[in-house]
């Protein structure tokens, strides 16, 4: 019974993180985009654009061209929102809002335009995970944190990274006066504009990263509308982890962790409706607002 | 439109040079030449007798001229040493010379910008151009908002920092600062140099003349006028602890920012609490900030009338309104009150700052209230209107109204009020009658006078 | 025509027709044929009487529903992202009661079920007033998480406990006849468009003529100046509007169920949520305006399917349209700022 609950232990441990990683990309790069005081709704538009053109590129040439092509297309989108929420200084809301809006409807008519209406899904080649020599050797953490894909030690890698940057930098000091104060940041010498538009493109490319990690790593097909919000809860994340690099990731975990929760169940042969794990990283993520929003 | 025209102005190592003028004569414009946030659109400005082109406030930076705004442009959310570090561009390996070490004594570097005094806060300004070099500081109206043991203590440093070999411009309409601080002086009147020379050869008399171009002093101590009207019987209508105002009462409240000044006039306007006050009557606010909380830009004339009176008869009867007839009233006040607009539906935010006021004082007045509060009557007004409003607030004062003012300047609280009261640290103390302006300030401080006080 | 109207109009033609053009060198680049598939878009939604009827107007009846609930927040100087959400939680409280009103006389079955309608959109709304509220979530994202909510909701009703009897589809039963609306001989337009256009007259009447009305637009505009000058208190009136516009939302799905489905299953709604954020940003939030857009992209709708049908174009490619007629409106209104601000950037005579 031990050895059933610690493999079953590890097998959740392992979800959870499997599922985070798309969560905790998105996140991390609208955490760069928020703390320059730039909310991009269209982050959900960019992760899907991303997911379809990884599915795109790795159809074609392999999974390392669907991640390339993936974060291009992240960016794509996120530079139209620059053009129009920063150059053009227009809602922000509004207009990341209505970039997803067209970035559902694009991705669906490429999709259906370039595999047909229903087809069957398409079988991707996914990205294997990668086991860490001795370290994936550790009972129960070993094998769920270490048998990873290589994009979610990308993205673990990143917090410490982003951390550096934010805190230990002239440019990431820059970033955070940009967000607290543009007027102000701009009287010191910053180039607020160019500010904002670099963390948002870099903001697109990690949501681009996302879908490709969503198709190649954890689903392995593309779908319309696969993404379900998942930009919207990264958003949510960012919130909860109070715009700081370790905060996300924990926020991450938590929710892929809420989400990992319906593997256990099945695993552990407890009926419950499935819609209700469905919900649970929507609710989490409210439940998280709540108790964390303070600006 | 030109802000500045033909204006020479020259600055040299080791003085200070004043730069004087009335709101809008283009003395703040100059400096931003000099800063390089503005191109100028002819002539030239010469560094250390070299042609430069200042593109930004950067390029500026470089070649050693910091400018300190009036608005403080720190960042609050961050600490004094991130700020100061934004300014210079890097982290750490920065140095702000002989003065700035005096002026980092007294702010803690960790401390949140937006937890300093206004005075530190002025002293990190200065430091963030220090900081970068600066060896020519252009200072924008420094003393505005502090007390006279602060304005001293400035000055202060000014003197150092030239004697150090820096150059400072002094940008103020103060005529005693100028003849106080500085060596040499310009005045500016319509972006046109009317006076350059030597402080020492120059009076209070003849700066305002140049200022104004007419006889008369700038700021003016008129001496508080005695238009106590034959109301002093009726009831009170403001009492704030045992200070007790009445109607025709021109009250003045002098204050340092951040003492609270803010909350009692706004506790008077029943918006906030401010122990001890106690008001009867209504009350009218026009609150210093006119396009985010008097006045909303977009709507016309006639819907800001609304929005201010709200339900009144003549256009509100039960749910409905009746445009027309705010409309019509709208039509009237304009020509009551002179504003200069095209009718009652222009939208408000296409009127001039001055003709916004007037606007906002007639809608206050329309209420016909008890208590009338004023938050910085004259901000951003020319001489012409502010001399107007003055008139007008007089006269709403002798028909009844207890008109209550403040403003950042001293001189304007005291020529116009009849009682002065000064706050501090939340407390509330009239001023003697006649009380001039060093009594004043020294409330302002809680300097306790010499013989006891009322 | 008042000059900004005659604005308004300029800006909204010029959305369009970028929105159109848009999706003409989209479709050519895709290897479609933009003429063919405008043709049959056309034809989709005007082409006959019936789709006239049947497809554009029956589409435009929850478009302009909500599209009202939306331009009654816009106003507010707030954003209802969760029309959607509201809608499916509408639709599902109006086929639970639906299903139970068998045997009442119509106006009473029809009436419960719009009120329940009603009652389960403004419930849906009144979590994210209320984190607004106290804790000062952005409203925003909470009702953008409770559209997935939502749409889960749907997925466990009809496959649950208001799964048919049958149990063979996952849908609800029909509801009860006496709860469905009377529909135009012949076609399938029912009485909801009748009060989709008594809802557009009675809120230009609110809007203009009255002083709630007037808060609405001075909270939208300024909401200091509202507080301080006007005495109103902007997070009551922005409350109000958001579950109004829940409200309207929610009202939207029960009209929908009563009038053309008469069941509830998933994807009900083909994203009317959204769809109705254009109606009301090209309609500039005028009422009677939201008639005209709710009619306008009620057609583009139904093109959509005559073009999927016709052209093998796959109907999702309108939504392309919609967003870049959202953007284009976006970027129109800060190019009126700009103008704006430039004028009253000049001195007037009195000032120097």
């Amino acid at each position: 019974m031990d050895g059933d609950a610690l493999v079953l232990l590890t097998g959740f441990l392992a979800a959870a993180i499997r599922i985070s990683t798309p969560l905790l990309l998105a996140a991390t790069g609208e955490m760069l985009n928020e703390r320059a005081g730039v909310i991009n709704l269209g982050v959900e538009g960019a992760m899907l654009a991303g997911a379809l053109a990884s599915a795109i590129g790795a159809a074609a040439y392999g999974s390392g061209a669907g991640v390339a092509l993936a974060v291009l297309a992240g960016v794509a989108v996120a530079a139209l929102f620059s053009a129009v929420a920063i150059g053009a200084r227009a809602d922000q809301i509004i207009t990341g809002t209505a970039i997803t809006l067209g970035a559902i409807g694009l991705t669906g008519t490429i999709y259906r335009t370039a595999f047909g209406p229903g087809g069957p899904g398409l079988t991707l080649p996914t990205l294997p995970a990668v086991a860490i020599p001795g370290l994936s050797a550790i009972p129960v953490l070993g094998p769920a944190l270490f048998e990873q894909p290589l994009l979610t030690y990308l993205a673990w890698l990143l917090v410490p990274a982003t951390f550096w940057f934010l805190f230990r930098s002239w440019w990431g000091l820059a970033l955070r006066a940009t967000g607290e104060s543009p007027e102000s940041a701009r009287a010191s010498g910053v180039p607020v504009e160019r500010v904002q538009i670099l963390a948002t493109l870099v903001g697109g490319a990690l949501a681009g990263l996302a879908g490709a990690t969503l198709v190649l790593a954890q689903v392995g097909t593309f779908a319309e509308k696969m993404t379900a919000g998942r930009g919207f809860i990264a958003i949510a994340i960012v919130v909860l982890g109070r715009w700081h690099p370790v905060g996300v990731l924990l926020a991450a975990l938590l929710i892929g962790g809420a989400n990992a929760l319906q593997f256990l169940f099945q695993a552990m042969g407890l009926a419950a409706p499935y819609q209700l794990f469905l919900v649970m990283p929507y609710l989490l993520a409210l439940l998280a607002l709540a108790v964390r929003t303070k600006r | 439109m030109r802000a500045v025209r033909g204006a020479d102005f020259s600055l040299a190592a080791g003085e200070v040079h004043a730069l004087v003028g009335e709101n809008g004569a283009g003395k703040s414009t100059l400096m931003h030449i000099a800063a390089g946030l503005v191109p100028p659109d002819a002539g030239t400005v010469h560094v250390d007798g070299r042609e430069v082109r200042l593109h930004s406030p950067r390029a500026a930076r470089d070649l050693g001229i910091g400018m300190v705004h009036q608005h403080f442009t720190s960042v609050a959310g961050l600490t004094v040493a991130e700020n100061l570090a934004l300014a210079a561009g890097r982290l750490d390996g920065w140095t702000a010379g002989g003065v700035g070490t005096r002026l980092m004594e007294g702010l803690p570097p960790h401390a949140l910008a937006s937890g300093l005094s206004v005075a530190q806060r002025q002293r990190l300004e200065i430091l963030k151009a220090l900081a970068t070099g600066a060896r020519v500081l252009l200072l924008d109206e420094p003393t505005a908002l502090l007390t006279p043991v602060e304005v001293e203590a400035l000055h202060d440093l000014i003197r150092e920092f030239v004697k150090s070999g820096g150059a400072v411009a002094l940008i103020t309409h103060k005529l005693r600062e100028v003849l106080g601080t500085s060596d040499r002086v310009t005045v500016l009147r319509r972006g046109i140099v009317t006076l350059r020379g030597m402080t020492a050869e120059q009076t209070e008399q003849s700066l305002a003349q140049a200022m104004i171009g007419v006889e008369g002093v700038a700021s003016s101590e008129e001496g508080s006028g005695e238009q106590r009207a034959p109301f002093a019987a009726l009831g009170v209508t403001v009492e704030i602890g045992v200070i007790e105002l009445r109607p025709g009462d021109l009250v003045g409240i002098a204050a340092v920012e951040g003492n609270g000044h803010r909350e009692l006039l706004r506790a008077i306007a029943r918006l906030e609490q401010f122990p001890g006050v106690r008001v009867t009557g209504t009350v009218a606010l026009v609150p210093e900030d006119r396009t985010a909380e008097g006045l909303i830009g977009e709507l016309s004339l006639a819907e800001n009338l609304v929005l201010g009176l709200g339900a009144d008869p003549r256009w509100a009867r039960r749910a409905r309104l009746d445009w027309n007839a705010a409309r019509r009233r709208t039509a009237e006040l304009i020509e009551a009150f002179e504003i200069v607009a095209p009718g009652p539906d222009a939208p408000a935010g296409t009127l001039s700052g001055g003709n916004q006021q007037k606007l906002l004082l007639a809608r206050a007045l329309e209420t016909r209230p008890s208590v009338l509060v004023m938050e910085n009557p004259t901000r951003g007004l020319d001489v012409r209107t502010t001399e107007e409003m003055h008139r007008r607030l007089r006269a709403t004062a002798t028909s009844g109204v207890t008109v209550i003012i403040h403003s950042t300047d001293l001189d304007e609280v005291l020529a116009l009020a009849n009682r002065v009261l000064v706050v501090h640290r939340r407390g509330v103390r009239e001023a003697p009658r006649g009380a001039d302006r060093q009594a004043v300030g020294e409330m302002m401080l809680g300097v306790q006078p010499v013989n006891g006080e009322p | 025509m008042s000059g900004p109207a005659a604005r308004a109009l300029l800006t909204g033609t010029i959305a369009l027709l970028t929105g159109f053009a848009v999706l003409a060198m989209g479709l050519a680049a895709a290897g479609y044929d933009p003429v063919l598939a405008l043709g049959a878009l056309w034809r989709g939604a005007f082409g006959s009487w019936y789709a006239l009827t049947s497809a554009t107007l029956v589409r435009s009846i929850p478009l302009i529903i909500l599209g009202l609930g939306l331009a009654l927040g816009f106003r507010a100087g707030v954003f209802n992202i969760g029309a959607e959400g509201q809608f499916y939680a509408g639709a599902i409280a109006a086929t639970w009661v639906g299903l139970q009103v068998t045997g009442w006389p119509a106006f009473a079955a029809v009436g419960a079920v719009w009120l329940a309608a009603l009652v389960a959109g403004t419930l849906w709304i009144v979590v994210p007033v209320l984190l607004k509220a106290r804790f000062g979530v952005l409203e925003v994202i909470s009702t953008l998480l409770l559209n997935f909510v939502a749409e889960a909701t749907v997925s466990y009703a009809v496959t649950g406990p208001l799964m048919e009897a049958k149990r063979i589809y996952p849908q609800s039963d029909p509801i009860a006849a006496t709860a469905r609306l009377p529909v135009l001989p012949g076609s399938r337009l029912h009485l909801g468009i009748l009060v989709a256009l008594v809802l557009a007259t009675l809120f230009w009447w609110l809007f203009t003529r009255t002083a709630w009305g007037f808060r609405l637009r001075a909270v939208g505009l300024g909401p200091r100046a509202a507080e301080v000058s006007g005495r109103i208190s902007s997070g009551r009136v922005v409350a109000v509007a958001l579950l109004c516009s829940g409200a309207l939302a929610g009202l939207g799905g029960g009209v929908e169920i009563t009038g053309v489905t008469y069941t509830l299953f998933q994807n009900l709604s083909p994203g009317y949520g959204f769809t109705a954020i254009a109606v009301a940003l090209l309609a500039r939030n005028h009422p009677v305006g939201v008639i005209f857009t709710g009619l306008l992209f009620g057609a583009l709708e139904a093109g959509a399917q005559g073009m999927q049908r016709e052209a093998g174009v796959p109907a999702v490619a309108v939504q392309v349209t919609e967003a870049v007629i959202i953007l284009v409106i976006v970027l129109a209104e800060v190019l009126v700022r700009r103008a704006g601000t430039l004028r009253a950037s000049e001195p007037a005579a009195d000032e120097r």
